[in-house]
């Protein structure tokens, strides 16, 4: 068998592997739902996650450990990831082989001849991993003011030593050498400056790493659009947020391959980048076996990578498609141990200029976009996390945005962020009780337990709901409701209601009521006949029918305050439920009105733990007369709203 | 565009047949262009919405079995349910050979079985295998629950009860719903039900617990059909005991079991913890839900007239709420 076959098996095998995983992350009872299937494999085998965790966290959060295994794989044998496992890679590879089917060879060919613009990925990928770098950086200046300054200074000097050595020979172009001088210029500085506010990290990978942009594609917009007439991944149809431009940027991806072929993989994928790095060192390449080349670029027809393999092959180019094998009539590219007869580029070549450029927007981005202060004082107390988020600057640290969370709630609650938080926040998850079938629901850790990088921290219902060993910790609080008395039907309307206070799950309610009477608009009633369970007006002002629900009473304002439920009325008369004190008369009966029995719901901040069914199930169903906002959420303390 | 270049050799006169040809494909096109003008012409606008005609549910109850009730004491759902049943005259007075029967639960809140707030899985799976033994071809449940569906179904052990005793789970989809208006309801008009399960049925089993409630007084029997009603329903808490006559104007069922092993006297209808349950220790079987309610409302401590909705459907025809009219079966089976 050739090995591009077997490269097809194993990218079909991937590809559906992943669709897979993304329709099982479905909540419910039977085998096929969640199970235990390691739903996050690709995540975890995609060391741009672990790596860009580690620089924000300095650990490796449980199954991210996964990718040490890609990481060695690609140190021995290159970027087989990309040609052979990524399903963002197949599917451009496929849709890439789709819109060439018709071009001949001349024009495949042209269209597989490396750009200058492939270098975009690397600078990308500093750019990327220059903004999680900032806490590594507070934290090697902190450590820096703790250890003795001869260490400080003799590292200072070698790594100065390295950029100017590397500066001065010209001919290195390390991008190690590069991240080690900036290091050293930013731990030299927090040693001298003291700096800590103008550095911030936060993991933006996600936005372009091709594993998490192809789960939060699949799990918010292509399996919600599939699934909406099969209905298996969800019984309701499931909505997002912005799905548009999470669905708009896939398919520009997916389009662009018919204008260059693997355009998302040669010249934006991030993750392809650190492969290319990681590879240079790779035991068995792709190479010319002998100088018999005649130089007529067939191999370039169906090159993935744009590599150049008829030329001088750049090795962090090739994805090891395998195609040059067997387009070279003559046999000379193999896949060899020793390297091409002809020579191989292993660095990307970046410009210096190009690479400190990328690197220090990477590193000034954060503390930039930060300048808005919403990590503050400004927070938006809109913006609700799942229950189990860390605080938001943690949070920021981890979130891949992915999309699994939102994925796996089962009530459809967790919803990407559009822009309320900025371009930082973008697609990480929110709670929007307006949409879905529930709003959070108490016995439910799904989204902290599928969390690939614990941005949203595994929870045991007993850490949730503040039971067990937790009862001193109290319940997990994601943020408390607020009833608006201006909208709110008993409180604004004399309308009776309390759903909120139904519904609310917590045990005892943090919704209680407060029972009213209030008199109508319609004043004291103008009675002209009595009998024990009937009174006659003189006047018809009422409503037909209308005050026999059950909440409407006659009220006597005389010493013994009476009170009569209303079982009906017509225009002019009133039935009662029971019967009025013995002597009744129009006279004892001057200062009658009817009164309307109202619980007014109140929200008790100490038991509210924010899960928002209340404001799921209002019925004042645009702007919801109670809302949950975030204040009172056990993550940050700064923002509690009691005394405790 | 090269294609639609027609040549044509240069000429001084005009070629008939091209001529022709070309003025009856213009002819067509434009008499075409008039008639679907003509066909879609809307002189009015959109309108208001129409009123949708009045549907009535198809009538579950076995009128030929009589009117019972049993009530039923004893700690242990399985023994005192078929007790309750045996006292009615036996579940195969009510279902017959063949029967596709839907039973209703109350499996509203995705909360463990444990707290009591939804129907008891073991309840169920008895009351499904009993019909099974009495011929039914199939049996479903259904319920459009508050929280999510299929947590409901999961957390509260209903769907594992169902899978393992044959019963079909229905979770509620908007194409099972229809907007209908029952006749002589006051408030379902134009509103959508969640019709399919039931049209397909032959027989309606509801079984719920007894739980508080503080709008409503409690939630029994009758309140149960709630979970039949879709769209943004829970308007109607602003006219509840109205609403709670109209559910039981809308269904007739064969049978509603009342389960009072263990009421929810506090807290409710969501309950949360095991302190918001009292065990009362009755199972409460009977052909007629106002009865049924009527007698549930003493286990949480309350009289009928303290709750205006059972006195609306009594006095809508729907049941008594007076049960010693029915000569109750009163079983103690410790």
């Amino acid at each position: 068998m050739r090995i591009t076959t077997v490269r097809r098996i194993s990218q079909i095998f991937f590809f559906a592997l992943f669709i897979w995983f993304c329709i099982a992350s479905t909540f419910g009872i039977s085998f096929w739902q969640l199970r235990g299937w390691p739903v996050n494999w690709f995540l975890q085998l995609d060391p741009l996650v672990a790596l860009g965790t580690l620089l924000t966290t300095r650990t490796i959060y449980a199954g991210l450990i996964w990718a040490l295994a890609t990481i060695a794989l690609t140190l021995l044998l290159g970027r087989f990831f990309c040609g052979w496992v990524c399903p963002f890679g197949s599917l451009h590879h496929f849709v890439g082989y789709l819109g060439s089917r018709n071009r001949t060879i001349k024009d495949r060919v042209a269209a597989n001849r490396p750009l200058g613009a492939q270098k975009i990925k690397y600078y990308v990928l500093t750019a990327l991993l220059s903004a999680t770098a900032g806490s590594l950086l507070i934290s090697l200046a902190d450590s820096a003011r703790w250890a003795p300054a001869w260490i400080i200074g003799a590292l200072v000097i070698s790594l100065f030593g390295l950029t100017a050595a590397s500066v001065a020979s010209r001919r290195s172009n390390s991008l190690l050498t590069f991240f080690f001088s900036l290091l050293a210029l930013w731990t030299a500085a927090g040693y001298l400056l003291k700096i800590d506010g103008p550095v911030a990290s936060s993991l933006m990978t996600g936005l372009l790493d091709p594993i998490p942009l192809m789960h939060r594609s699949v799990n918010l917009v292509l399996l919600p659009f599939a699934d909406s007439s099969v209905h298996i991944a969800s019984n309701a149809q499931r909505h997002y947020d912005g799905a548009w431009l999470i669905g708009l940027i896939f398919l520009s991806a997916v389009f662009l391959n018919l204008v260059v072929p693997r355009f998302y993989c040669r010249i934006v994928c991030p993750l392809g980048a650190l492969y290319g790095v990681l590879g240079r060192f790779a035991l068995w390449r792709v190479g010319k076996k002998n100088s018999e080349c005649r130089d007529c670029r067939l191999c370039d027809s169906r090159c993935e990578g744009a590599c150049d393999p008829g030329r001088v092959i750049r090795v962090p180019e090739c994805v090891l498609c395998m195609n040059c094998l067997y387009t070279c009539k003559d046999d000379v590219i193999g896949y060899n141990t020793f390297r091409s007869e002809q020579g191989e580029i292993v660095s990307p070549n970046l410009s210096r200029r190009g690479f400190v450029v990328a690197s220090l927007s990477g590193i000034a981005a954060i503390p930039l976009l930060r300048l808005d202060g919403k990590l503050g004082a400004n927070y938006d107390p809109a913006l609700v996390r799942p229950p189990g988020s860390l605080t938001e600057a943690d949070f920021l640290n981890r979130c891949i945005k992915c999309g699994q969370c939102a994925r796996v709630c089962p009530t459809n609650v967790i919803q990407p962020d559009e822009w309320q938080r900025g371009l930082e926040g973008i697609w990480t998850p929110k709670l929007n009780f307006r949409t879905g079938t529930s709003g959070c629901q108490l016995n439910c850790t799904a989204c902290g337990q599928i969390c690939p990088t614990a941005a949203i921290r595994p929870l045991s219902i007993d850490e949730k709901l503040g039971r067990g060993s937790f009862e001193h910790t109290g319940p997990i609080r994601i943020g408390t409701a607020f009833v608006d008395r201006g909208r709110c039907l008993p409180w604004a309307m004399d309308k009776p209601c309390i759903v909120c206070q139904e519904n609310c799950p917590v045990s005892p309610k943090a919704i209680t009521v407060r029972e009213i009477f209030t008199p109508l608009q319609t004043g004291n009633l103008d009675i002209a006949k009595v009998s024990p369970r009937l009174v006659v007006l003189g006047t018809a002002p009422l409503r037909n029918g209308r005050y026999g629900t059950g909440d409407y009473y006659l009220f006597v304002d005389n010493p013994a305050r009476t009170r009569v439920r209303i079982s009906g009325n017509t225009e002019s008369s009133i039935a009662l439920q029971s019967e009025l004190p013995a002597g009744s008369s129009p006279e004892t009966l001057k200062k009658a009105e009817i009164q309307v029995r109202l619980q007014i719901p109140q929200v008790d901040p100490e038991r509210c733990i924010g899960c928002g069914i209340c404001e799921h199930e209002c019925p004042v169903s645009g702007l919801r007369a109670i809302r949950v906002s975030a204040e009172g959420e056990t993550r940050h303390k700064n923002h509690s709203l009691l005394l405790k | 565009m090269k294609r639609d270049c027609v040549k044509t050799p240069f000429q001084t006169r005009m070629a008939r047949r091209d001529f022709l040809k070309r003025t009856a494909q213009a002819g067509l096109a434009v008499a075409a262009t008039g008639a679907l003008g003509y066909f879609l012409y809307d002189p009015e606008g959109p309108g208001g919405t129409t009123g949708k005609s009045a549907l009535a549910l198809p009538d579950f109850s076995v009128p030929e079995a009589g009117k019972h009730i049993a009530i039923v004491t004893g700690t242990d759902r399985v023994k005192t349910v078929n007790a309750g049943l045996k006292a009615i005259g036996g579940i195969e007075a009510f279902i017959k050979k063949g029967d596709r029967v839907l039973i209703k639960v109350n499996a509203a809140f995705a909360t463990p079985s444990t707290l009591c707030a939804t129907t008891n899985p073991d309840l169920l799976a008895e009351v499904a295998r009993l019909c099974f033994h009495a011929g039914a071809a199939s049996v479903a449940m259904a319920d459009n629950t508050i929280n999510d569906p299929s947590s409901c179904y999961a957390l509260t052990g209903l769907a594992e009860a169902a899978e393992s005793s044959g019963v079909r789970t229905i979770l509620p989809r908007d194409s099972l719903f229809q907007e209908i208006t029952i006749p002589g309801s006051n408030l379902i008009k134009d509103w959508p039900v969640l019709l399919a399960p039931l049209r397909s049925a032959t027989k309606l089993i509801g079984i719920c617990p007894v739980k508080d409630h503080n709008r409503s007084g409690a939630s029994m029997t009758m309140k149960n059909w709630y979970g039949f009603i879709g769209g943004r329903r829970n308007i109607f808490h602003q006219d509840i005991h109205t609403f709670i006559k109209d559910l039981a104007l809308m269904i007739q069922p064969t049978i509603v079991i009342l389960d009072g092993t263990m009421s929810m006297v506090s807290n409710g209808p969501t309950g949360g913890s095991v302190s918001d349950l009292k065990p009362t220790n009755t199972m409460i079987v009977s052909t007629d839900q106002v009865a049924a309610d009527a007698a549930g409302a003493a286990l949480l401590g309350r009289k009928p007239s303290d709750l205006p909705f059972i006195g609306k459907a009594e006095e809508a025809g729907l049941g008594t709420a007076d049960i010693e009219h029915l000569s109750p079966k009163r079983i103690n089976i410790g």
